[in-house]
């Protein structure tokens, strides 16, 4: 340990908290309380109030909602299958050929999203591949964007992966369809599920790529926040940024019980 | 591989190895050699599977990005030029954005690299109750948007928020002093809060792996604190530090939630500068110009930061 005093230990616990908790902890609680409100221009809020709940379930913020969740689901989903064939694929060739799939995979997160948005602007407005203005661009956008996650921390999986397993089902004389669906896939459960959950919340607050490209009737939740604030009702915006980071709680915390159910196998 | 001239599709039915054809209730495939190896369908080569992901993704993504560079270097008058690159390159609000980014994102970083450093190291080296819920809160903290810290930076230093409320409750002033959430300060602020814990995360997990022992053997050879932190635990953090380092930089250089919700007509960065020019002003050329430039400055940082994480081991 680095400190021994009993002094120097608070002496440093202070500072830690004088630091963690103003700029990380303060933040998500203002938001919460802010919801909760129907002023705040003091040290503490007043008007205490659920109306902007009223607003921030229903009508535009509901559908909202929905389509967030609806994009969110099938990006993650269609990210999980892209990421995690390429992963299994990758893991099967050679150093170069893996680490060609791994720049190639890794390279969506270094292009900014604003630009990645752009990109299938200018490439699906025009025909034969005419998706502009459908709700169909935002999906992609968010898949193209959560595929490099997915495949990131399924290649991580697959190299802590036990290769006896495999082996020993190979030499049992599975062929390698069936090693990889017996064998490899729910030894890896629990990190697709954790990757279907990192996808889930990345796509759920999105919100450069889909800036450039939401049609008027498929308005993902992060965009509801920023036409609610820009129009100046922040604390409606507050609300819906709640029901925002507890929609993406509420799942993340699905997810990890089917990790740990999956774990008891 | 002995069975190299059987047909593939043999390969589909009859792959057993020789104990489990041996048994009495297994029906053998004649075709089966006797020392046929399970692996023999290996003679579709690796990369034939990853094709399928790798035309996808040539489809969504490079196609798209092929089709941005090729649109920067077609002006509106048509025909191939690089003229618009000029145009933009001359124009003072590129530059401005440029400059801008530039230094938000170094500042961001070197204060995410301080801050978290020092966060890390008391969380793992000065070891408190609650210590593990504080690391699984910053879990939890990096699974949400970034905008959501301008959002209650909003609420904090707003116009009229709680600070300046506070400020003109005890002064009887008109307004108050925090002015900085429109400026770059203000993106400063709100950019080192969210993008800390991407440092402090592999530096955690680079600190659970030092032998506390050292610690020990340092201190009770008589080293301060201080020496300690700088000749043991800092060349042990330090490949952590680059790797986290790195990739917060290119995270910031594309950061662009933040700045939209401080809403301020005076930070503008280049991905931003994108967005005003394709969907405020439709000037799909210079939006490409734009973006290609982004694109080049964050992929070259990014894959500096792949070899530093390669090398390092991170």
């Amino acid at each position: 340990m680095l400190v021994h005093s009993r002094t120097g230990k608070w002496a440093t616990w202070s500072v830690f908290f004088v630091l963690f908790v103003p700029l990380f902890a303060v933040p998500l609680l203002v938001i919460l309380a802010a919801s909760f409100t129907t002023n705040w221009s003091g040290a503490f809020p007043s008007g205490p109030t659920t109306e902007h709940y009223v607003a921030a379930t229903g009508g535009d913020s509901l559908q909202a909602l929905t389509t967030s969740l609806i994009t969110a689901v099938s990006a993650s989903l269609l990210a999980l299958t892209i990421g995690s064939w390429a992963a299994l694929a990758a893991a099967s060739m050679r150093r170069r050929g893996r680490r060609f799939l791994d720049a190639l995979f890794m390279l969506p997160v270094a292009v900014p999203s604003v630009v990645v948005g752009l990109a299938v602007l200018v490439a699906f407005s025009k025909p034969p591949m005419l998706l502009n203005g459908t709700r169909w661009i935002v999906i992609l956008a968010h898949t193209i964007l959560v595929t490099a996650f997915a495949y990131s921390s399924v290649s991580a999986a697959i190299v802590r992966l036990d290769p006896m397993y495999e082996q020993a089902a190979a030499s049992l004389g599975a062929r390698p369809g069936y090693v990889l669906w017996r064998i490899k896939l729910p030894l890896l459960l629990p990190s697709l599920t954790a990757a279907a959950g990192l996808c889930f919340a990345l796509s759920m607050g999105e919100l450069s790529a889909t800036m450039m490209l939401y049609p008027p009737d498929w308005t993902p939740l992060p965009v509801q926040i920023f036409a609610a604030t820009d129009r100046g009702s922040l604390f409606t915006g507050a609300a819906v940024a709640v029901v925002l980071m507890g929609t993406t709680l509420l799942v993340l915390l699905g997810v990890s019980k089917i990790r740990t159910r999956a774990s008891y196998r | 591989m002995t069975s190299a001239a059987h047909p593939v599709a043999s390969d589909i039915t009859a792959t057993k190895t020789p104990r489990q054809r041996t048994g009495p209730s297994r029906a053998v495939p004649p075709k089966a050699g006797p020392r046929e190896p399970a692996r023999r369908a290996r003679r579709i080569p690796g990369f034939v599977w990853a094709l399928p992901p790798v035309a996808v993704l040539a489809l969504v993504f490079l196609y798209p990005l092929a089709l941005v560079v090729q649109q920067s270097v077609s002006p509106d008058e048509g025909g191939t030029s690089i003229a618009p690159y000029g145009d933009v390159f001359a124009s003072e609000s590129f530059r401005s954005a440029l400059t801008t980014t530039v230094w938000l994102a170094v500042g961001s970083t070197a204060g995410c690299l301080v801050l978290g450093f020092v966060l890390a190291m008391i969380i793992a080296f000065v070891p408190f109750p609650g210590g593990r819920a504080v690391a699984k809160f910053i879990d939890v903290f990096l699974s949400f948007p970034s905008f959501l810290i301008t959002l209650a930076l909003l609420f904090i230093y707003g116009n009229v928020g709680m600070a300046n409320g506070v400020w003109t409750d005890i002064t009887g002033a008109a307004d108050g002093p925090f002015d900085f959430l429109t400026t770059p300060w203000g993106v400063l602020l709100a950019e080192i809060t969210y993008f800390t814990p991407f440092v402090m995360r592999p530096l955690l997990a680079a600190f659970s792996q030092l032998d506390s022992a050292q610690l020990e053997v340092a201190s009770s050879l008589g080293a301060k604190p201080a020496r300690i932190v700088r000749q043991v635990i800092l060349p042990e953090a330090l490949p952590a530090l680059a790797a986290g380092g790195s990739l917060v930089l290119v995270m910031c250089l594309n950061e662009f939630g933040i700045v939209l919700f401080t809403g301020a007509k005076g930070v503008t960065t280049l991905p931003m500068l994108v967005y005003s020019k394709a969907i405020l002003e439709s000037d799909y050329p210079a939006a490409c110009v734009v973006a290609v430039v982004n694109i080049a400055i964050s992929v070259g940082l990014y894959s500096l930061y792949r070899m530093v994480s390669r090398r390092v081991g991170a």
